[in-house]
């Protein structure tokens, strides 16, 4: 039974803002590369094991890096950190890890969403989880960052952080596919249901990377990989007038 | 005509008072076409020599509330910020107010202003705006939707701190009752009050008391 209070993370409903990004469909939509469910399914084919897998990786590694919990996977909610003589208290160094994930989004217009969604994600969790380890973050950290914390800070393992950055990225392009589209929302739930299993094995990978990663406290371990073209569109739908979504 | 004026507190309805010294923040609300954007360019006009105020729109489909206003010069352009609500007006303003606040927290670190208006997309009239974002909301309908419209209630012209029934010149036109429409929305609202006014013909003056009332409860 995963932690209760992680369901909360997966509810598109928690107030992080994602409502108003879709995952770069729109603008492959506007220019008619996306059309129907299936092509809905091809675009996470291509994006959710590239920029999916490095996002997934990192808020793993985030997770991971406060997790304490060793084998007993009950133990331990997020690790303490030794307080300062000011009374904060230290947490990991999160520079790097921020600068390894900018190095693996190559595209401006996609690095500020990200830190878009991390500042808004990152409000949310200090709400609900005012004991989580943002000491450090910023104010505008990534948003992987973010979600490996709250991933913690609810209880839930690297491999719970990656399986959500997956849901996230494959619920935020499926809505927004629904809503651009016309598209039938039964159709779209069961795009979002294969492709979760489909990409499973991505979660997997991406768990065993980050926590590696976070293991060797080496944000170079992190992994590469995205598709160029929805890259391209980013920037081209960050350009663009009379967009819908913010990216 | 602002109705009520006399039985209004201005210090406030319901709910949690703006903290002093900070922005306060209203929301304006109604359906598509009420006339949200041509009161929010009428309140900056009177305003923006007296007090500092910025802007937040929420267009729907293109950021031309955005570029309408900055067209006007009712502020400076970089005072008025466009938010993209991802095809879901309401739920920018009421659901999951990210976008909206972020947009309000920038301004606010960069101008320090007195007043910020935020106007939403323009959706049904049950889209209001959550006490989470802003401080006092204005809904606003006009006398073309149909003079039914306050009649039948609903959380905005029931609930919102100021109801605007704007397009008064046209009511004739239209066969609105204004008579009818301030006396049903009278019955529904509680003693809160409601201005009839024709923001694009005529000076609103109760509408520019009001918010400033609203200000000044946090100077
Ligand atoms: N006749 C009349 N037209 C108005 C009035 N207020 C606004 N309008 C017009 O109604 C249209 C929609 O106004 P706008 O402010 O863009 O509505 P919004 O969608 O609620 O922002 C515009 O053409 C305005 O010029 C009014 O008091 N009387
Ligand atoms: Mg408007």
């Amino acid at each position: 039974m995963p932690a209760p209070e992680l369901w909360l993370l997966a509810d598109s409903r928690l107030p992080t803002g994602g409502h108003a990004h879709s995952g770069g469909i729109e603008s492959a939509v506007r220019r008619g590369l996306v059309r129907a469910p299936d092509d809905v399914a091809a675009w996470l084919s291509g994006r959710v094991p590239t920029a999916g897998l490095v996002t997934a990786a990192a808020a793993a590694a985030a997770c991971a890096l406060l997790d304490s919990r060793g084998d007993d996977p009950s133990a331990l909610v997020a690790r303490e950190f030794p307080s300062r003589g000011d009374g904060t208290t230290t947490g990991p160094d999160w520079e790097p890890w921020d600068a390894a994930i900018s190095a693996r989004t190559p595209v401006a217009a996609l690095r500020e969403v990200s830190r878009q969604q991390g500042r808004a994600m990152l409000r949310t969790v200090r709400a609900a989880w005012p004991h989580a380890a943002v000491t450090g973050l910023g104010t505008r950290p990534h948003q992987a960052l973010v979600l490996g914390v709250a991933t913690a800070a609810a209880g839930g393992t690297p491999t719970d952080a990656a399986g959500l950055a997956v849901h996230h990225l494959v619920g935020q392009v499926c809505s927004a596919a629904v809503r651009l589209l016309g598209l039938d929302p039964l159709a779209l739930a069961g795009v979002h249901a294969r492709a979760l299993t489909a990409h499973g094995p991505v979660v997997g990978k991406a768990a065993d990377a980050g926590t590696t990663a976070a293991g060797a406290a080496e944000a170079d371990l992190l992994p590469t990989a995205t598709t160029p073209l929805p890259e391209v569109l980013a920037v081209l739908h960050a350009r663009s007038e009379g967009a819908l979504f913010a990216s | 005509m602002l109705h009520r004026l006399d039985e209004l507190d201005l210090s406030g309805g319901a709910h949690d008072h703006p903290k002093p010294g900070r922005a306060v923040r209203i929301g304006i609300g109604g359906p598509v076409g009420c006339g949200k954007t041509a009161l929010v360019a009428a309140l900056c006009r009177v305003l923006r020599d007296e007090l500092s105020v910025a802007v937040v729109t929420n267009d729907i489909y293109t950021t031309e509330d955005a570029d309408f206003l900055r067209r006007e010069a009712v502020l400076d352009a970089e005072r008025i910020v466009a938010v993209r609500t991802g095809c879901c007006p309401h739920t920018a303003i009421r659901d999951d107010v990210t976008a909206n606040l972020d947009a309000v927290e920038d301004l606010v670190e960069r101008f320090d202003p007195d007043l910020v208006l935020v106007e939403s997309g323009g959706d049904n009239l049950t889209a209001t705006f959550s006490y989470g974002l802003i401080d006092r909301q204005i809904f606003v309908i006009d006398t073309a939707g149909g003079d039914d419209v306050p009649r039948k209630g609903g959380p905005g012209v029931a609930g919102a701190d100021l109801l605007v029934i704007n397009k008064v010149d046209l009511g004739p036109l239209v066969g609105a009752d204004t008579d009818r429409m301030a006396a049903d929305a009278a019955r529904v609202r509680d003693g809160k009050p409601t201005a009839l006014v024709s923001v694009r013909t005529a000076p609103i003056p109760e509408i520019v008391d009001w918010v400033r009332a609203q200000v000044r409860v946090t100077a």
